[in-house]
């Protein structure tokens, strides 16, 4: 944008808004944080003293452990099944032309736009029909279904910067189109894939509402948080918040890092 | 050549739902051929080559290459490399992967595909620029690297989609002397597709004319030029001057034609017309004589008005207007126009032998 034409009063309003956005979004973040280092055992102001003892509670609550565990199984099953239909589903879309394509795109991205209530009632009431329910595939399942739109979206997205000759191009050089598919689509749509990896995961290891309908006694672990704050309020809450938080962010943060990396000098692998 | 063409396309057609992009498409491509393919955008070229690459199934009709039937066969199972118009380099592979990727795909080994790789690159003068993001190249040196990637399996037969268009003129006219050595060297056919008529004319054997699907004309480049077959070429090629009028007087040699701008001579009468016919003259820009007064007895001649010049290098071309609206070009060098002192608004005869008129054919 030209420095002429810009108008100082509407700059600093419009960095106020940012910043007030993001004030407002991470304030109650940053309090968990900040609670879960702090040794009282009701959160109040004025702070007591520095304190770790409800990580430690935390870490040697065998529940929370095997919350966790489940948590991280869950996760990485569905990243990968997820990822692998969402890039079955965008290739599907930028390879080819239909009849119906348009409504078979909605369908497809479809669950993220439905309350969490009503997929995880859906969910329940479909999977304890074939006898999936309780169990540790039944979550597994569930958020597949609400995971892999989001990684055919940003896989899409990376197919539709490609060259639309590139795939061609292979072929006419003698690849199958297997092989085009192998040594072309793939290493062109690798930084979304692992990006789609990473954000599936993080939407999968967030995710409670429907993990809490349709996961029995497999709790992963935010079905776990549900369980402390119906038992006490207990700071240890947010000492896992915090957990979850980071765990989260950082699969985000590597998400956008592999989508913006820019093209290397040579390639060691190739 | 004698022996049997390399490339045939019989009786082709190519429909993409209701639309036919090509239509009726008889080629044949001699080995060793320069082929340019010229034609406005949307007449069916691209459509052409990818047919002949494997890209597009024919709708009806047969494509032989070397005699067999390929209509079926898929793409990775000719070899007809094609250069992309917009390249298609692969951007996550550096230059020397680029090249050795039809290589690898047939299964040939790294020692064996990084020779040849080389090889390429080097004869293409590239050959520093191997370990190279494609993305860090300049776009002649992506042209090469283009090339290369192509060649290096040795083809038959390259196929070029308008290889040019993305680059500025200077470097247009030094990539194509690169590519006219190379195939001169190399003695493989080229099919080149092209809306450019200085590249079209400068380089092919032979030059097929395209227009909606259709061919118009296919000739030596030279041939075209002076006698276009169709109004179209004619008109395509802008090089020459079209009256359309009525054939008068068709008896023993020569003839005339009644024109909105005046009684023309022919120097024969022309084949397959009958006094009274609709015909159309071609006279090509470069036969023109403008003069200030009237020309021989023998010559035409067409009183016009000067509406301007246009110089392309060492020749201009005037644009003129008869009485009736007729518009006429003539190429002429900066020497010849010396002699008249040309201005816009300025009235002049326009002026040729009979014998430099042709006649196009009937519909
Ligand atoms: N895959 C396709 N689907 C539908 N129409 C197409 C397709 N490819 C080409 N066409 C149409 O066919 C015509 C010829 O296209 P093309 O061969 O690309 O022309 P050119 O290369 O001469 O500019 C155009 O009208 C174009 O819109
Ligand atoms: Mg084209």
């Amino acid at each position: 944008m030209s420095e002429l034409n810009r108008n100082p009063l509407i700059d600093w309003l419009l960095r106020l808004y940012v910043l007030a956005s993001f004030a407002f979004i991470f304030a109650p973040i940053a309090a968990s944080f900040v609670f879960s280092l702090n040794e009282d055992r009701f959160p109040s102001l004025p702070l007591g003293g520095f304190s770790t003892q409800w990580y430690e509670a935390v870490a040697t609550d065998p529940l929370v452990w095997e919350g966790l565990s489940n948590t991280l199984t869950i996760g990485v099953i569905v990243s990968l099944v997820a990822t692998a239909l969402g890039f079955g589903a965008a290739y599907t879309d930028y390879r080819y032309r239909f009849f119906g394509k348009t409504v078979y795109l909605a369908l497809a991205l479809l669950p993220p736009t439905i309350p969490v209530i009503i997929l995880g009632l859906a969910m329940l009431a479909f999977l304890s029909r074939v006898g999936l329910s309780g169990q540790s595939l039944s979550v597994i399942v569930a958020h597949v279904v609400m995971t892999a739109p989001f990684a055919m979206a940003i896989i899409r997205l990376r197919l539709s910067q490609m060259d639309p000759d590139l795939e061609a191009a292979a072929w006419n050089l003698g690849a199958s189109e297997w092989a085009a598919m192998r040594h072309v689509i793939l290493p062109f749509a690798r930084p979304a894939i692992l990006a789609a990896l990473f954000i599936t995961m993080a939407v999968s290891f967030d995710e409670f509402a429907v993990a809490w309908f349709v996961s029995g006694l497999n709790e992963t672990l935010p079905v776990r948080v549900l369980g402390f704050l119906q038992g006490q309020v207990s700071p240890r809450i947010n000492a896992i918040g915090t957990f979850v938080f980071l765990t989260s962010m950082t699969l985000v943060i590597l998400a956008q890092l592999v989508l913006m990396r820019r093209p290397k000098e040579g390639n060691p692998d190739g | 050549m004698g022996d049997r063409p390399l490339v045939e396309f019989d009786h082709v057609t190519k429909r993409f739902g209701d639309m036919a992009a090509v239509e009726d498409l008889n080629l044949t491509i001699a080995k060793g051929e320069f082929l340019a393919i010229m034609g406005s955008s949307g007449c069916g070229k691209t459509t052409t080559l990818r047919m002949l690459a494997g890209l597009e199934a024919p709708s009806e009709g047969e494509i032989r290459l070397q005699g067999a039937r390929i209509n079926d066969l898929p793409s990775w199972r000719r070899d007809t490399p094609m250069v992309w118009q917009s390249l298609a380099l692969f951007p996550f592979l550096n230059v020397r992967e680029n090249v050795e990727f039809s290589l690898r795909m047939r299964g040939i080994g790294g020692a064996e595909r990084r020779r040849r790789a080389a090889d390429w690159l080097d004869r293409l003068q590239i050959g520093e620029l191997a370990e190279r993001n494609i993305a860090h190249l300049s776009g002649g040196q992506r042209q090469r690297v283009a090339l290369a990637r192509s060649l290096v399996t040795e083809p038959e037969i390259l196929l070029l989609d308008e290889p040019l268009s993305a680059l500025d003129a200077h470097l247009k006219v030094r990539m194509q002397s690169v590519l006219a050595d190379l195939q001169r060297q190399l003695g493989i056919t080229f099919v080149y597709v092209t809306h450019s008529q200085s590249e079209a004319f400068s380089m092919a054997d032979r030059v097929v004319i395209m227009s909606r699907g259709r061919i118009e004309q296919i000739g030596a480049p030279r041939e075209i030029y002076r006698t276009p077959r169709t109004r179209f070429v004619a008109e395509f090629l802008g090089s020459s001057n079209i009256f359309a009028g009525t054939l008068v007087d068709a008896i023993g040699d020569g003839a005339q034609v009644d024109t909105p701008s005046g009684r023309l001579r022919l120097a024969t009468s022309p084949e397959g017309f009958a006094t009274g016919d609709a015909v159309v003259i071609a006279v090509p820009g470069d036969r023109i004589e403008l003069t200030a007064t009237l020309p021989d007895a023998g010559d035409n001649a067409i009183e016009a008005t000067v509406m301007g010049e246009e110089f392309v290098g060492a020749t201009a071309t005037v644009y003129l207007e008869a009485a009736d609206g007729t518009e006429m070009r003539a190429q002429k060098s900066h020497a010849d126009l010396e002699k008249i002192d040309i201005r816009t608004g300025q009235k002049l005869f326009v002026g040729w032998r009979p014998e430099h008129a042709h006649v196009l054919p009937p519909a």
